[in-house]
């Protein structure tokens, strides 16, 4: 499995969405995200985006005030996750249109449904912005 | 019902109110979730699809938010997914997909809808159904839906195509039999002309060829022409971690794969993919010089970017080619010199470990300085990681890099004295152990150990306890090469040792008890010689009082440097002065301890030793002072070790008093008797400790009739009752400082308990009871506030850079073509056991699943379909399986490559088979009559086609063609490459 889970998490270090893919109980998470939110959060600008922790590897970028925190495996390309990262906030941006923390927490299913469409079982599947925004376009007109 | 049920839509609340109101936070925020959540479990058995479906998104927020538990409504959840509309089914789907799990028990319910969805015509419906089976499928789910996902894998359209590829993963994971039906559509979907499908298909592939790479071999044809052909970085850089795999299994894919992979390198424009090719390069195909060049100049554009992240992979890379290739580490050495004092701490390591990585047995004396001055400017954290990679270093593989032992030496005492130094334990451990594995540098080491112990600033520190017990252990055991005894008593006995834990003091005590014997032991040897030599050559006496008067001012400056103790001297000195020549002449009958310690020690320094009564007496007197009150203590180590001591004095002194007095005539008699004692203590202590194998206790056969195995259980409910009260006698005087154990340290107490389980052997135990003192566990508790000064204070240095110039200089000397260095003195013996000292390591298994389901993929790819599991086929078969999958490698290689590279023939130095250039002319043939590339490849196609599908048949003819060439061919099985 290539990402192992996908985090979202704004300045005071609040969950905004997780998605995981492996089986993890709840406090298991728990304590997962506050562990890496403590450790990617007291980085600063200058240093790299990336830390090993347990035995993932945690790829992170800040777009504004949210944290986008994706957790992989220790062979998976770091730059093709930040990446990665780029384009999921690229493709939110493309539908709510300069995307921001509030969107997000408004619209948390639309935001796993991208994901969804980008990522299955850990492994990208999908990388056009158009491809990922089409069913999700089209689920709103017909709603 | 109606009403209420219309009434509560009406009313609901929507997870934006929800939202909003959390934002308001009017009433906090836990109290307004719980009043949520009472909402949600009314609102969630309404009869209303709107209504619940509501309340379920509700709740999936909350769940995946506020981490709050949805499990009681996987009931709803199913009961959501089978709505008929769409809306509502999305929820349903998300809030299955978020919650449940193996052990969710009404997954079973669910399969009839997945089923339902799955045949939909909506395809956005199939798609739902298909995300959710690639998070939750069981093994029942993956079984009894394969087949709808078989069809789905060639479904025309596109999403679920797509989809249906992604979810394979998943079902393979659970359910390896699916491998059976699926995998030929998933090969499929591989040489599929839309990018898409080969993307998710390359994705699912790398994922499975990560487990287990060497079922997927005959399919490298195929990735090779996604390799060479492809222009999507997402899939090129999958396709290269399938490969980086693969090529490890079979080398001569490695000479195919260098060439594209080092185009892709030099052409990308995309870092990502860059980097990913000079990670394949470094870590796959470090045998190829030219490729790992252009791979280290990438590296290098890498580390002198701006950017951070591109700095720290490039470290990340550098690391991996460093075990192959040092020369580009010494490249690049100022870039990585500079990252030590970087702002990342992640870099530092990084480079840390570089610098490790430069470290050779010529330049480890300087590299170790500049760290050292790294570390004492470094934060606590980062100060004790160069510490130990320091440590680690040095003494990796039985200090191999250390010629100058004395240098090392005084190197980890000068590393304990660092503020931040947290590294007793492991400081502890080459103390000691280079005390026994190295001879040679005892005198130095006793030296260090001296300079650490009288250092009373030192005891304060906890964290130097470790090495403060190693230190007193050393001076203790090699005491003949102490060049003041007493002040080694004294500073092993001053009163600030009360600051130390028990079992460290215990180890000071015993120490000391050392020193004493070795202390009265050369005084009675020194009377002893001058009364043989007064009696039996009066010449030479005459001779030597001769000499006395030729020594007499250097006594008086050697008295003058002496420490308190031997300030006292002086009254004694002057008629026992001919001893101490003395003790030099008789070397024949002396006994070994002297010879050695007449050896090693200045004419000077044996003037300090001076053992006369008075220095006895007086060091007697010290003892019985600093022991006394501890023959009352509440430990029982301290105690008992005091009162054995004590004890041994007072049986001396009912021997000695007399010979104090008297004089010469009678003092050989009296003296007997202690002496006696004496040697028999000197004896105990003198023999030699060596190291101990790790494998010692392997090789101690078991006796006749011992089960070794049976009543375990019972053994450990007496070691239960036996351990509980020792462990806590050590603590006994200190309870207050129990609060301030910290989880590392109880974890070292554990470990420290389930040591003497493993320590049974005879050996270990023989070893134990004469030393029993250095096994003591030694705690770290007792954290004592005091009032002295800091051991040292930080230091004024120069600037870092100043060091980091240092660095890049010394390193530099390391690039000179390696010669070894013309040292003062040769290296000394490092004592080392032949075997067993490796700790060898168990391959590990892969599980169960895996092994089914790469049985499984070997069976489909390799034709052997009628045989159910991998684990029953019998061996010939698995023989003529492998052989023909390598075949297939070779047959469709060389083919493409001609392909792709034009008529360029590449000389295959691998395989000089006439069988093969023989063939290879055939293709060649083959591609002069039908030049269309497509054409060709269609062909070829066919025949892969014709091979998996026809089953027994197919398999039969197969393993007849393997076994004509057999015989033909003498290392058939190694290179099989007949069917060329």
């Amino acid at each position: 499995m290539g990402i192992r889970f996908i985090l979202m998490v704004n300045k005071q270090g609040q969950t905004r969405l997780a998605q995981y893919y492996e089986y993890l109980t709840l406090e298991e998470r728990r304590a997962l995200e506050g562990e890496i939110v403590r450790k990617c959060l007291a980085r600063n600008e200058q240093q790299c985006s990336f830390v090993e922790h347990r035995n993932y590897k945690i790829v992170y970028r800040r777009y504004a005030s949210l944290f986008f925190l994706v957790g992989v495996d220790n062979d998976e390309n770091e730059l093709a996750i930040l990446e990665f990262i780029h384009l999921l906030v690229e493709t939110m941006d493309r539908h709510f249109g300069n995307v921001c923390e509030l969107d997000i927490m408004f619209h948390l299913e639309k935001a796993h449904f991208m994901l969804e469409e980008m990522v299955m079982n850990g492994c990208i599947v999908e990388t056009s912005k158009s491809n990922i925004l089409s069913p999700i376009q089209l689920m709103d007109k017909t709603s | 019902m109606a009403g209420s049920s219309i009434m509560e839509t009406l009313f609901q609340r929507t997870l934006d109110d929800i939202i909003k109101g959390l934002r308001l936070q009017l009433i906090g925020e836990s109290a307004f979730i719980s009043k949520a959540m009472e909402e949600i479990r009314r609102e969630i058995k309404s009869t209303d699809p709107h209504t619940k479906s509501t309340a379920l998104q509700k709740l999936t927020y909350f769940n995946s938010v506020h981490g709050l538990d949805m499990s009681w409504a996987a009931f709803h959840v199913v009961e959501v997914i089978g709505s008929s509309r769409f809306a509502h089914k999305k929820i349903g789907y998300l809030a299955a997909s978020q919650s449940f799990h193996d052990g969710t028990d009404v997954m079973l319910l669910i399969t009839n809808q997945l089923r339902k969805d799955l045949t939909s015509t909506n395809e956005f419906e199939v798609s739902l159904a298909l995300e959710c089976l690639s998070r939750i499928a069981t093994l029942d789910l993956a079984r009894d839906l394969t087949p709808e996902i078989f069809t789905l894998l060639s479904s025309s359209k596109n999403l679920v195509r797509k989809k249906a590829i992604g979810v394979i993963l998943r079902v393979f994971g659970v359910y390896p039999d699916a491998v059976r039906v699926c995998f030929k559509r998933l090969v499929e979907n591989l040489e599929s002309p839309d990018p898409q499908m080969v993307s998710a298909t390359v994705g699912v592939f790398c994922e499975l060829a990560s487990k287990d790479p060497g079922s997927y071999l005959p399919l490298a044809p195929e990735f090779y022409k996604i390799l060479v052909d492809s222009k999507n970085n997402w899939i090129l850089i999958k396709v290269m971690k399938i490969f980086a795999k693969l090529v490890q299994l079979e080398p001569r894919l490695a000479k195919r794969v260098v060439e594209p992979i080092c185009e892709h390198m030099a052409r990308t424009g995309a870092k990502s993919l860059m980097f990913e090719c000079v990670r394949t390069i470094v870590t796959s195909l470090a045998e190829y010089e030219s490729a790992v060049k252009h791979a280290v100049v990438k590296i290098r554009e890498l580390l002198i970017d701006d950017d951070p992240n591109l700095k720290y992979l490039g470290l990340q890379a550098l690391s991996i080619v460093a075990s192959k290739h040092l020369w580009a580490v010494l490249e690049n050495k100022e870039v990585v010199i500079k990252s030590l004092s970087d702002a990342d701490p992640n870099i530092k390591l990084e480079s840390l470990r570089l610098v490790m990585a430069m470290v050779s047995d010529s330049n480890v004396s300087e590299i170790s300085r500049v760290l050292v001055n790294y570390a004492l400017k470094s934060d606590p954290e980062f100060c004790n990681e160069i510490l130990g990679s320091i440590l680690s270093t040095c003494g990796r593989n039985f200090y191999e890099k250390i010629i100058d032992f004395d240098w090392y030496v005084s190197l980890l005492g000068e590393m304990s004295r660092i503020p931040h130094c947290q590294k007793g334990e492991e400081v502890e451990n080459q103390f000691i152990d280079i005390g026994m594995r190295v001879k040679d540098v005892r005198p130095e080491l006793v030296r260090v150990a001296r300079d650490l112990l009288i250092d009373p600033a030192l005891l304060g520190n906890p964290f130097l306890n470790r090495i403060l017990s190693a230190a007193a252990w050393v001076s203790g055991e090699y005491v003949e090469f102490s060049k003041n005894p007493f002040e080694l008593m004294e500073a092993l006995l001053q009163p600030r040792t009360s600051l130390l834990p028990p079992s460290i003091r215990a180890v000071y005590i015993h120490s000391a008890f050392k020193v004493l014997i070795f202390c009265l032991h050369s005084y009675f040897f020194q009377r002893k010689t001058i009364a043989s030599s007064s009696l039996s050559s009066n010449d030479l006496a005459q001779g030597v009082s001769d000499s006395v008067s030729v020594r007499e001012s250097p006594k008086g400056s050697g008295s003058a440097t002496c420490e308190a103790p031997a300030n006292e001297l002086d009254g004694g000195f002057n008629p026992r002065i001919p001893s101490q020549l003395s003790k030099d002449i008789p070397t024949g009958n002396g006994d070994e301890m002297i010879v050695t310690h007449g050896q090693t020690s200045s004419f000077a320094s044996l003037e300090k030793n001076s053992f006369t009564e008075d220095s006895i007496s007086n060091l007697l007197n010290l003892i019985e002072m600093a022991l006394g009150p501890l023959s009352v203590s509440h430990e029982i180590e301290l105690q008992e070790r005091a009162r054995n001591i004590l004890g041994f004095i007072e049986l001396i002194k009912q021997e000695i008093p007399g010979s104090l007095d008297q004089g010469e005539g009678n003092f050989e008699r009296e003296q007997l008797k202690a002496s006696e004692v004496i040697n028999v203590m000197r004896d105990a202590f003198s023999k030699e400790l060596g190291p101990v194998s790790i494998s010692a206790q392997e090789r101690v056969p078991v006796p006749d009739g011992l089960m070794l195995n049976e009543n375990l259980c019972d053994l450990e409910k007496i070691c239960g009752d036996v351990q509980l009260p020792s462990t806590s006698s050590f603590s006994l005087g200190t309870p207050h400082s129990k609060e301030k154990i910290g989880v590392s340290l109880l974890n070292l107490q554990s470990k420290e308990e389930s040591e003497p389980s493993t320590e049974s052997t005879s050996l270990l135990a023989e070893h134990r009871k004469r030393h029993g003192l250095y096994y003591l566990s030694s705690e770290k508790n007792e954290i004592s506030s005091t009032d002295y000064p800091p051991a040292n204070e930080m230091k004024l240095q120069d600037d870092l850079h100043d060091d980091a110039e240092d660095l890049v200089k010394l390193t530099e000397q390391s690039l000179v073509p390696k010669k070894k260095p013309n040292h003062a003195k040769p290296r000394p013996v490092v004592v080392r056991l032949d075997e067993g000292d490796e700790v060898s390591i168990v391959a590990k298994k892969p599980d169960s699943k895996d092994d089914l389901l790469s049985g499984a993929v070997r069976d489909v790819l390799f034709g052997n379909e009628a045989i159910p599991t991998s684990s029953q086929r019998n061996p010939s078969d698995k023989s003529s399986s492998k052989r023909k999958g390598k075949e297939k490698v070779n047959i469709d290689l060389p083919s493409e490559l001609k392909e792709n590279l034009g008529d360029e023939e590449k000389p295959d130095l691998g395989n000089p088979s006439s069988r093969r250039s023989k063939h290879r002319t055939h293709g060649k043939e083959r591609r002069h009559r039908s030049p269309g590339k497509n054409d060709e490849e269609r062909e070829e196609n066919v025949q892969k086609e014709k091979q998996k599908s026809s089953h027994r048949h197919g398999r039969h003819k197969a393993r007849q063609r393997a076994d004509g060439p057999l015989n033909v061919v003498a290392q058939a099985a190694v290179i099989p490459d007949f069917l060329l």
